[in-house]
């Protein structure tokens, strides 16, 4: 209530806020680091036009400061002399907006936002100017083990490991965003709740992830909606440093879901991928979390269009394995058909984990197929790739809409997002 | 009151108390003589009201020698678990020197709204120090070599001492970490402590071979890693916990892979592989220098070679 009274407060008047304007020079980074320790909620940092260089990782701590620059192209913090830190801007502070200016060529993750309530990333831009490089930074974009978190419009290229990546947060928004040459264009990773539209994903490894991992503190990802984006000619060689589970994406994948439960897949746009253009897996590697479920649950693929996904699977382990299994006519969606060995020697799948894949338009494209990867890798004998789709008829209604707060305003709703993007 | 302090400067050790309205003021003092934590601040003579105290094995900074302080109005409670909580009022002082060339003095203030903390950085004559709220870089010279030294800001500060409900927190006074040499009942003596049980919990010295590989290990890790890498605390979402009461193989690393670590991986699958350094992720990141993957991330240009050769030791003869 009383947050919500402050809010009204500073829409009547924003002239009692403070401003921060910062300029380009040798004292711009302590100038600006000192008033985002300085500025208070309601406060803006302010960057002019110009190329800012910083030795050491930047950081927002007090809530509801914004950070604004003169746009994505024109203010730009770039990183390349870093000496310290581990990543560009890390944000710690609840209510944070982010917007209109660029963070490149950080030596670990470019902006971080941790345990916060409430985050805005509009219109920023995460680069690493060099291109694909395995010595690049992990992640672009990076809000974790967070609340109300909203992307949109932003541009992130050049991400070792997720351009944009949300891990173990809930109630998230990425949407109008672009990511190019990542190995993971977009991930959203052990997270509950998520919206994530109209983005536009190529030339990364990997277009969408959606995964789940093991032995965390926020685990069973559940309840992400993936609708009008465009993933198409994700063919970007993985280069990501070996270790990281993004590294066993193979070139060329639409969208990699793993592990997760509770994904509907819709209105989406999957084409020329050379690998395949989705892929429904369970965890590959071994754990020993009781706690943890290695296999997807409820995945619900509809009313997408898929087209000249699968024709060239690279030879990496995985891509390896698609062409092996397919040769060049890799089905548009690959399910790995993992499930308990009882349940594959017996009665199949159980009823209440099923997915259902319906009313996608394929053209001629091979619409579906299944690895069968017990077979391939267990209980070889019995191992036979199969085509039948109405293997996922389960009935799954459509997830509900994610709400986000920032500074108390819900910002799917258009008026609020004014309000926040003014 | 600076020319009280000035005539103190010169007259060597006077009766200058602590300035407690300096510390519970909301805008730090620029200047670290206007805490009156020191009589004769060159000499680095602290006030008798200021108790000195050290840790059975510290956190690496680049080789800096480290002297620490407290000044608190009441003892805090006995208690094994967390940092112990002193009452409002009270200040954490730590000096870090190369010899006797001081560099930074990091001030923790204990205020009605929660701890602060506030790096006071030393002129090169090291009389007086001023406060440097956005942090500072210099170039330092230590036993080995030039070190990038790096004065944190008061953000970074908080990137280490946050607790769980993500509040301010010293990290350093822990009952386990202090208990070496009988040093507990000094504090108690002095006022800085209520209690010093018999059976008060005590990690080794980490670089003292008397004691077991493993527990040297353990504390060091405790030490140097912990404060981060503990439930609830900033690196809690890798699932890598490294304080000294974790008992899940996992979670302390071994045959763990990693989650977030970007290139922090160095090619490697696990944190901790049993019986094999050199495959293990914790091992590459303690010895990189690197800031995009080193760690900790902050607080050291160098690597620490005996840490590293400690961990190895460890690691080397974990069951496998």
């Amino acid at each position: 209530m009383r947050f919500a009274a402050f809010s009204f407060l500073c829409a009547v008047a924003p002239a009692s806020a403070e401003s921060f304007a910062i300029a380009p020079g040798p004292d711009a980074e302590s100038a600006l680091q000192e008033a985002l320790i300085l500025a208070q909620p309601g406060d803006e940092v302010v960057l002019a036009a110009g190329r800012f260089d910083i030795k050491n990782q930047l950081s927002l701590d007090n809530p509801e400061v914004t950070l604004r620059g003169a746009g994505m192209d024109a203010s730009v913090l770039s990183f390349k002399g870093q000496t310290g830190g581990a990543e560009g801007l890390l944000v710690t502070g609840d209510d944070a907006v982010l917007k209109d200016f660029a963070v490149e060529d950080t030596k670990g993750d470019a902006i971080k936002a941790k345990d916060v309530n409430g985050i805005a990333f509009i219109r920023v831009r995460a680069e690493w100017t060099n291109g694909p490089d395995a010595g690049n930074g992990a992640y672009g974009l990076y809000p974790v083990s967070s609340t109300n978190v909203l992307i949109d419009g932003a541009v992130v290229k050049g991400a070792s490991d997720a351009g944009i990546y949300v891990g173990q947060s809930q109630k998230i928004i990425v949407r109008n965003s672009r990511a190019a040459f990542n190995v993971a264009g977009l991930e959203i990773e052990n997270c509950y709740y998520a919206d994530v539209y109209d983005n536009v994903l190529t030339d990364n490894t990997g277009g969408l992830l959606v995964f789940d991992l093991p032995a965390l503190p926020q685990q069973g990802g559940h309840d992400i909606r993936f609708f009008r984006n465009q993933s198409f000619a994700n063919n970007t060689k993985n280069f990501a440093p070996e270790g990281n589970i993004v590294g066993l994406v193979p070139a060329g994948t639409g969208m990699l879901v793993m592990a997760n439960s509770d994904v509907e897949v819709f209105d989406n746009d999957f084409h020329d991928n050379r690998g395949v253009g989705i892929i429904i897996a369970s965890y590959v590697k071994d754990t020993e979390d009781p706690n943890y479920d290695i296999n997807p649950r409820r995945v619900h693929v509809h009313d997408n269009h898929f087209r000249a996904n699968g024709h060239d699977p690279d030879d990496s382990e995985f891509g390896g394995l698609l062409r092996e299994l397919f040769g060049e006519r890799v089905p548009q969606i690959v399910w790995d058909g993992v499930m308990p060995i009882w349940r594959y020697l017996t009665v199949g799948q159980a009823a209440d984990r099923q997915h259902s894949l319906h009313d996608n338009d394929m053209g001629d494209e091979l619409p579906y197929g299944n690895a069968d990867f017990i077979g391939k890798f267990g209980l070889t004998w019995l191992h036979g790739v199969s085509f039948d789709a109405s293997e996922h008829a389960a009935t799954l209604a459509p997830l509900a809409p994610v709400q986000v707060i920032i500074r108390g305003r819900d910002v799917s709703h258009k008026g609020a997002w004014a309000e926040i993007d003014k | 009151m600076k020319a009280i302090l000035a005539f103190c400067l010169l007259a060597g050790p006077c009766l200058a108390e602590v300035n407690s309205a300096a510390i519970l003021a909301p805008r730090p003092p620029k200047l670290l003589s206007d805490y009156g934590f020191f009589t004769d601040l060159a000499a680095g003579q602290a006030d008798g009201q200021m108790v000195p105290y050290h840790l059975a094995t510290a956190l690496f900074s680049d080789y800096a020698e480290k002297d620490r302080y407290i000044f608190t109005p009441a003892p805090a409670a006995y208690q094994t678990e967390k940092t112990l909580e002193f009452p409002v009022g009270a200040a954490i002082i730590k000096t870090f020197r190369y010899a006797d060339h001081k560099v930074e003095t990091r001030v923790l203030v204990h205020q009605e709204a929660g701890w602060k903390a506030f790096p006071y950085v030393w002129n090169p004559q090291g009389t007086e120090a001023e406060l440097k709220l956005a942090g500072a870089d210099m170039a330092v010279q230590s036993p080995k070599g030039t070190v990038a030294y790096h004065v944190p800001n008061a953000n970074q500060c908080k990137g280490c001492h946050v607790n769980s409900d993500k509040a301010f927190t010293p990290i350093g006074p822990k009952v386990r970490n202090l208990n070496t040499g009988g040093q507990l009942a000094a504090l108690v003596a002095a006022g800085v402590l209520r209690e010093a049980p018999a059976d008060a919990p005590a990690m080794p010295q980490a670089f003292d071979t008397a004691a077991p590989v493993e527990a040297r290990a353990r504390a060091y890790l405790d030490v140097n890693c912990g404060h981060c890498h503990a439930p609830g605390l900033p690196a809690d979402t890798s699932g890598l916990y490294l304080h000294w009461d974790e008992s899940v193989p996992a979670h302390l690393g071994i045959m763990k892979r990693p989650v977030a670590a970007g290139r922090g991986a160095g090619d490697l699958a696990f944190d901790v592989v049993p019986g094999d350094p050199e495959a293990s992720i914790l091992l590459y990141r303690m010895a990189a220098t690197d800031p995009g993957y080193m760690m900790p991330e902050m607080g050291r240009s160098l690597a620490d070679a005996e840490g590293v050769a400690l961990i190895r030791e460890w690691i080397a003869g974990l069951d496998h």
